[in-house]
This record gives C-alpha cells, structure tokens and sequence, in this order.
C-alpha cells in the first residue's frame, strides 16, 4: 500500500488541512509521500517531508503551478500517480476541485469527505447535510479520496524524516488562467483551525451590527468568526465565512451560535463542535436542540453584556 | 452557442431524512422531492446568459429514473428551451454521470455546461470536476459570478480564503456557488409552456457508457445523536458554565 497525498499550500508553506489528510494516510498504512504541485515552492516542499509519518515529498515546480490551476495539479497528479493504491487530499475548494479531476482521468471513483478509514477499501462519509453516514467500499484498484479535516487530528509539523525528490512540472493546460484574486484579510484564526468560533446569522439584522456586536467577543476570546448562509447572502460578511454543508465545515471547542436559527444545512457544519452555546431570542429556535448552553435573549443586549463580564 | 445544464432529481432540502432501521439507506419513500438546488442556480445562469443575447439554446439533462422527467419539466419552465432523459434504475455515481453527460456532450456540442456544484443527497461535489476532465476542459468551480465574451468566460469562484477570477477558454465547464444569483420562481404560464418542449429519452446503452457502480454502500447509520444542553437564566450564568463546567474559556 502506497498513499500519494496532494498538499495543499501557498508555495512557502503548508496549509494545516493538509496535515489532517496525512493523518488520514497514516491511518490507511503503508508508506506516505506528499506531492507539492507549486512554483518556487521548495519552502512547502521541505516543511512538508518534516511532517510525521511522511517519508517522501515530490516536488513538482514550475511556472504551470504559480496559481495552482487545478487543471494542471490534476494532470500532475496523474503523472506520478503511477505506484499509489490511494490518493487523498483535503475536502477543501482547492482539493475537492483537484481530486475528481484526478479520479476521471483514471477512471476511479471518488469518495468524498471521508471521516473515518475502516480499512484500506472501506470509509465512512456524510451524506445528506450530515443525517446519515454511509460506510462506502471501493472495488477499484485506486482510491481516490478526500478527507474531512475535523474527523482527523493533524499530524505533527515536526518528526519526519521525509525526502525531497523533484519530478518534472507539467506543461500549462492551456484551458485556463488565473486573472486575480480577492483575499479576505483578517488577523484572526483561520476558521476549520480555530479553538473558539463566534457565529453570526440573520438576526445581526446589518454587517455594521455583526461587526459591532461580534467582533468585541471574538477579540475578547480569541476566536475566528462564522456566519450562516443568511448572513453571507446578504451581505454582512464575505463568503468564505460561510459554515455549514455547502459551506466550512468546523468542530471547534467552543462554537458560540448567535442570532441564527440553526436549520440543518447550518448544523451540518457545526454540529461535531465539543461545547456549542446558542444566544437566540426564540425559544423554540432549532439551534437549542443541539446546544450544551442556550440562552434565550436579545443578542443586542446580551453578547455586550457577555463581552463586559467574561 | 449551445448550453448544457444536467440537473439531478434530489430529496427536497427542508426533508430531514431517516434512516431506514434495517441500516440499508435512507428512507426516501414518500419523501418530497426536487430539483437539487444548485441545479437551479445553473438553469437560471443559462437562461440569463440566453436574456443576454450570449446562449441561442439551453439543453437540460437528468440522468436517473422516470420521475426525473418532472425535474426536466421543471427546468424548462424556468426556461430550459429542450429536455433530455438518460433513464435508468441504476443507483448512479458521480463517474458514471460524468460518463453518460461526456456523451451526451460529444453529441450536442454544447460550448458551455453549467453544473451545480454539489447534489445535496450525496453532497459529492465531483461530477462537473469528473466531466471536465474526461472532455479534456478548463473549469471553474464553486462561481459567484459569470461573464462570457467571445470565445472566453470569466468566472469569479468562491474559495476559501475569499475570491478567485480565472478565465476559461470555451469550451469548459462552470460548477455554480449560492451566491451566484436567484432562480427565479416558474410561472403557470411558464410550466403549462414546458408541457408542450420536448424531452428525449435515451439509455446509457443508447450512449455507450457502462454506468455499473464502482461503490458499494454497506451500511447507512444514524449520526451520533447531540444530546440538547440546558437553558441557562442569564449571561452570568453562561460565563459560569462556561468557565466551570465545560472549562472552555
Ligand atoms: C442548497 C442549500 C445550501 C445551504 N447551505 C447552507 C450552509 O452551508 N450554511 C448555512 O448556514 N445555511 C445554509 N443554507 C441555508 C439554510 O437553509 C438557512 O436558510 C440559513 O442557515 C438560515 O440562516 P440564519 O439562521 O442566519 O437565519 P434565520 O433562519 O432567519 O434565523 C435568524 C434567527 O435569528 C434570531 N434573531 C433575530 N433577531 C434576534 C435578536 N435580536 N436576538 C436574538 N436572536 C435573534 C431569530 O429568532 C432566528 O432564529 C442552505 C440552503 C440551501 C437551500
Ligand atoms: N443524475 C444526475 N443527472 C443530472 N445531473 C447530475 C446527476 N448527478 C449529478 N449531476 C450534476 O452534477 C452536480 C454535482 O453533483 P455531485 O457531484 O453528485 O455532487 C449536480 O448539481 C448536477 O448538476
């Protein structure tokens, strides 16, 4: 058994999803190479073959990769996939863009979202917003699989002893191009890595409020900030704050649920959080079937309250 | 210019399914079902991009049972201009819809196929991805916002960490994002026009493609079940749970 895992990275380092997919290697058994499809990219490279349990990183560099098009990350993987029984990477937009990709070109199928190994052919993935998990066997000779990062602890940065060997980089596709991107800048911990998430919905009634509101707490406490659907589509934050089943999906220690109704698309994103608190002024509001701590309140008058007294 | 939109007949997303006792599935007799609804933010980009001068003809297909003939309906009344059914009752996976669609689009020549980028029963997110690699096509995934001119699309994509714009040379394929726009509702006029468009059917046989599961689903469970907390009085009461009891802060 041989496991390829397609890193995910910004060419200087590694993105922590990847190392859950490592985890997710681990567990499968047998050895466990890292592919870094990049440009300049030696520095994720090398923090890569660090990470334990890994023992070789192929490189693939080269200007095809500088905004690492999934076209051409497809046709890399493709190239040195030749001797893997299994090829994983993260349930990210950036895996889940790549892996199908990389499975119709071998003519595999996929399994997405895997939360648990069974064995080397047998997974365990949600279904239906999260209401039902199906335990899947592959009859194909390659699994290609992409891995939920909350199901997998990350692998340590540090411990490994892995190789890096430089393969040739693929030849531009043609098909597409990058023309420019728009990062959301914050200071504050990415969303699927953050101990402590403090969530917004439409009850914010403004992105004005949700900032003045949310964003004291999220100081206070150190915690990166989610929002439900409602909240993206109108406006008050941008899209990648989105939590749920067609959005992120977190498990923090503390998820703090605030004027949001819970409805299954947003839970089933959440709902694998250790401790969840829901502030919402609606009693029968669905959030509090699934909170530890709810509390029936006016969010406007109690998240300042929470922010003075904590 | 030709587009092709493949809508997949789904359980309609306020159902919360069950599983069936026996572990076999879920149980989705008697269940309400709909067109999935990334299929129909794909239907309403085609048909802007048709009130746009940019598309001269939308073809929407479903891969799937009978009864996928009313999720084909139904995109023709939001406007779809023709229908085509690849009918099975083979539990069809993402490989082999993007199997049955790459024939379908070796026939038509569509320039453009717009796919939703996730079928919320299966929440795959993999057959526009498998379609475009097995037609050798750029894609854009998870779009936010779509423009064609000439011989390119330029689509903003919803990653991440923000917004990405790439530009796609035609022919490709877009996978649509929430943000992307909003269907519009079918009028009655709109749905008794839909009866009368016409609405092939063909059989994976008819197109050559081998659609046998490479899957097998051995079992289907219930998620753990979170078990509802307590109400707390106040917000002083919060922070003392929070504090002393889950010991999270
Ligand atoms: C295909 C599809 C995919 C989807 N994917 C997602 C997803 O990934 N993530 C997601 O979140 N949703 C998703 N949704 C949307 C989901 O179905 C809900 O519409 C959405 O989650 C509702 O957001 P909300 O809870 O913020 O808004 P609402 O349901 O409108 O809830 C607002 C809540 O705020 C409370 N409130 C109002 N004012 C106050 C106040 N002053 N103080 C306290 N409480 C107050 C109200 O009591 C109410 O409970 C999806 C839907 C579809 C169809
Ligand atoms: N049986 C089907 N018939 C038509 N289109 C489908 C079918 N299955 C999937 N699709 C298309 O592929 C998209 C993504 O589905 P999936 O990869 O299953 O998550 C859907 O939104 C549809 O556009």
């Amino acid at each position: 058994m041989a496991n390829l895992v397609i890193a995910e990275h910004d060419h200087g380092s590694l993105k922590a999803a990847t190392l859950n997919v490592i985890s997710a290697a681990t567990a499968i058994g047998g050895d466990v190479h890292v592919l870094v499809a990049g440009h300049n990219a030696s520095a994720a490279a090398s923090a890569a073959a660090q990470v334990a349990g890994v023992s070789k990183v192929i490189l693939a560099d080269g200007a095809a990769h500088g905004n690492l098009l999934s076209e051409n990350a497809a046709a890399q993987v493709v190239a040195n996939a030749a001797s893997y029984t299994h090829i994983l990477a993260a349930a990210t937009a950036y895996g889940k863009s790549v892996a199908p990709r990389v499975a119709a070109l071998l003519d595999k199928a996929q399994i997405s979202d895997i939360i648990k190994v069974i064995d080397a052919d047998t997974f365990v993935r949600p279904i239906y917003a999260g209401n039902a998990y199906a335990t899947v066997k592959s009859n194909d000779s390659v699994k290609v699989l992409t891995v939920r990062g909350t199901a997998f602890a990350p692998a340590a940065t540090s411990g490994g002893t892995g190789t890096v060997e430089s393969v040739d980089c693929v030849a531009d596709s043609g098909v597409s191009s990058f023309v420019s991107a728009e990062v959301t800048k914050s200071e504050r911990p990415e969303l699927t890595a953050a101990k402590i998430i403090v969530s917004g919905g439409r009850g914010l009634g403004s992105g004005d409020k949700y900032r003045e509101v949310l964003t004291p707490l999220a100081d206070k406490l150190g915690a990166a900030l989610g929002a439900s659907r409602a909240a993206v589509d109108a406006g008050y934050v941008p899209n990648d704050y989105q939590v749920g089943q067609t959005g992120k999906i977190v498990a923090p220690d503390l998820y703090i649920a605030i004027g949001m109704s819970g409805a299954i698309q947003h839970l089933a994103g959440m709902k694998d959080s250790k401790v969840i608190v829901a502030i919402n002024k609606d009693p029968d509001a669905p959030i509090f079937g699934v909170a530890d701590y709810g509390l029936v309140a006016d969010l406007f008058e109690a998240v300042p309250e929470l922010v003075a007294k904590i | 210019m030709k587009v092709l939109v493949p809508v997949k007949r789904v359980v309609d997303y306020n159902v919360k399914v069950r599983v069936k006792s026996d572990n076999s599935g879920v149980d989705i007799a008697n269940v309400k079902m709909s067109m999935n609804p990334f299929c129909e933010i794909a239907v309403e980009e085609a048909v802007r991009l048709k009130e746009k001068g940019v598309v001269t003809e939308i073809i929407a297909v479903s891969a799937g049972i009978t009864q996928c003939q009313e999720t084909l309906r139904n995109a023709m009344a939001i406007g779809a201009d023709r229908a085509i059914l690849i009918e099975t009752d083979v539990d069809l996976q993402p490989l082999a819809v993007a199997k049955l669609l790459k024939a379908v689009v070796d026939k038509e020549q569509p320039r453009l196929v717009i796919l939703g980028k996730q079928a919320i029963d299966d929440d795959a997110n993999q057959t526009g991805q498998m379609l475009a690699a097995l037609l050798g096509w750029g894609q854009a995934t998870f779009a936010s916002k779509v423009e064609v001119a000439g011989d390119v699309a330029t689509v903003t994509r919803e990653m991440d960490g923000g917004l990405e714009t790439i530009s796609l040379k035609l022919p490709a394929i877009i996978t649509t994002d929430l943000r992307l726009n909003e269907p519009r509702y079918a009028t009655l006029p709109n749905i008794m026009k839909a009866k009368k468009k016409e609405l092939a059917i063909v059989k994976p046989a008819d197109l050559g493609v081998d659609v046998a599961p490479r899957l097998t689903t051995l079992r289907v469970d219930e998620p753990p079940k979170r078990q509802g907390g307590v109400k707390v009085a106040d917000v002083a009461a919060l922070i003392d749970k929070l504090k002393n009891e889950a010991k999270v802060i």
